[in-house]
């Protein structure tokens, strides 16, 4: 279980999360959503460590975070980056392999490279684009080759930055039905953050809205159309009107 | 009052910046210098960056040599006849590429060529969040990106710095023996006999210094790139500016060090 409890973030004058509560259940599927520049992709990077909260705890399976011993922390985490965050100097296969031909979990070169392609065959890619630099692939391959590198290593936690931004919307929909059934299948705990509400009904357990600064509701998907709180009203239904400023 | 006081407080805050800067060199330095030692090491990006850095260096650090050293002999060829010196060549030609130009040169070259490419490759990488990707995979950038640069950097811009001294006297070499009538083995023998053992140590000292400020400076604008096509184009403007000005400021301490004590 992830559990955040009062996180604060600034930079400089921007207060970006302001006291930030929210427990992710093991095994579920969390989607965060919020506006642009609100926080949720510093509230992720916090969690991974890549961002120190100003304040507040944050909690994996009982430890904190920053105490952890920072390998073995990282080691049970996935994630796709929002513009997938490829190495372009690497072909694709040592791409998803990244993690095996290194470090702690390195394993023989061929061992990693099959482990791959099998990783690359999960998401809907051939053998033959294991071969490819990123740059000749399209944006939407390019996205599945960032699900296959976060899957790689089996994780128990995976991230997932806007998975869906910059696709069209047919590519949009396999890619969130991947991570639904990658997630299912795997038994592990995800963490989505998006303004994509398509993704978050065919992603998300649970919902929780970021809006300056804190969890502003938090619910099951499936009472996410009956909140009663109008910010998430407005932000589902995508209306000019409402408690949220259009301009920001 | 105000208006009195506002140069001194835009000189302060200039120098307080520029303090921090340094604390900030200094302590990216100091933690690069740490990783030297301490496992995980990535020989393959080592490599790699022997290639770039040194190998692929060659041709650009041979030109700049062998244009200069041929400069050189013209140059002093027609200062020195001002005052029947003209037989001065060879040794000044030895001297001046060996204990300045080459090194100084080679290192300009080498903030143009490698700290430059070394900033918008590392910028890039952190504009597209590659530097957080490689974090979230267990491997620390300092180790995988910085660490291989840096050292091949100041194993291979010595070396690059003895083969430019070496094109440059051959520069000298070849306008004085084609154009200037020198002898050829006298020509050799007098740069040969002229040159100290430490004129060639403080080549080669100021050649790993000036390669070792190259390599850090590019990997620290890279690694501070602020955001977008500008954050990166900034990191490289800023990257080789301080490289190139360190390096020079650099060439001037050691020159005082070697020669002057």
């Amino acid at each position: 279980m992830i559990e955040l409890r009062d996180v604060h973030k600034a930079f400089g004058d921007n207060r970006v999360l302001q006291g930030v509560n929210l427990s992710i259940e093991k095994g579920s599927s969390m989607v965060i959503i919020g506006g642009s520049g609100t926080g949720k992709s510093v509230a992720l990077k916090c969690i991974l460590g890549l961002i120190t909260p100003d304040s507040g705890t944050i909690t994996l399976d009982g430890e904190d975070v920053t105490k952890a011993d920072r390998d073995a922390f990282l080691a049970r985490f996935g994630m796709l980056f929002q513009g997938a965050a490829l190495f372009d100097s690497l072909p694709v296969w040592q791409n998803v392999a990244f993690r095996l031909l290194r470090g702690s979990l390195k394993r023989p070169r061929d061992e990693a490279r099959e482990i791959a392609i099998e990783k690359l065959r999960r998401v809907g890619l051939t053998p033959e684009q294991a071969d490819k630099l990123p740059a000749e692939l399209s944006g939407g391959m390019q996205k599945r080759v960032g699900l296959a590198r976060a899957i790689a290593a089996e994780p128990e936690i995976i991230f997932f930055d806007e998975p869906t931004t910059g696709l069209d919307p047919i590519m949009a929909g396999v890619i969130n039905e991947l991570i639904r059934e990658i997630v299912v299948e795997m038994g592990a705990t995800a963490m989505t953050i998006t303004h994509d509400m398509s993704s978050v009904r065919a992603i998300a357990d649970n919902v929780a809205m970021l809006h300056k600064g804190v969890i502003q509701w938090t619910g099951p998907v499936a009472q996410m159309d009956a909140s009663g709180d109008a910010h998430v009203e407005q932000f589902i239904n995508g209306s000019a009107e409402g408690p949220i400023e259009a301009v920001r | 009052m105000n208006l009195v006081l506002s140069p001194f407080a835009a000189i302060g805050r200039a120098t307080l910046g520029l303090l921090a800067m340094l604390g900030r060199v200094a302590i990216f330095t100091g933690e690069t210098f740490s990783h030297f030692l301490r496992p995980p090491f990535y020989p393959r990006e080592l490599l790699i960056a022997l290639l770039q850095v040194g190998w692929l260096s060659l041709p650009v650090v041979g030109l700049t040599a062998i244009f200069t050293g041929g400069a050189l002999a013209l140059q002093i060829y027609s200062g020195g006849a001002r005052f029947n010196a003209e037989a001065v060549v060879p040794q000044i030609v030895a001297i001046g590429m060996v204990r300045e130009l080459g090194p100084v040169l080679v290192g300009l070259m080498i903030a143009a060529r490698v700290t430059s490419s070394i900033a918008a490759e590392i910028a890039t990488m952190k504009v597209t969040e590659q530097i957080d990707a490689l974090v979230t995979l267990s491997t620390n950038p300092m180790k995988y990106l910085v660490v291989p640069r840096v050292l091949a950097a100041l194993i291979t811009v010595p070396l690059l710095v003895g083969v430019g001294d070496i094109i440059g006297i051959l520069g000298g070499y070849t306008v004085a023996v084609q154009n200037l009538g020198f002898n050829a083995a006298t020509y050799i023998q007098n740069t040969v006999n002229f040159l100290e053992l430490r004129d060639i140590i403080s080549s080669l000292v100021k050649g790993a210094a000036f390669g070792g400020i190259a390599a850090l400076m590019g990997c620290y604008y890279g690694i501070g790139s602020g955001r977008g096509a500008q954050g990166v184009g900034r990191a490289t403007k800023g990257s080789v500016q301080a490289a190139a000005v360190l390096i020079l400021a650099a060439n001037f301490i050691l020159t005082s060090v070697f020669f002057s004590l």
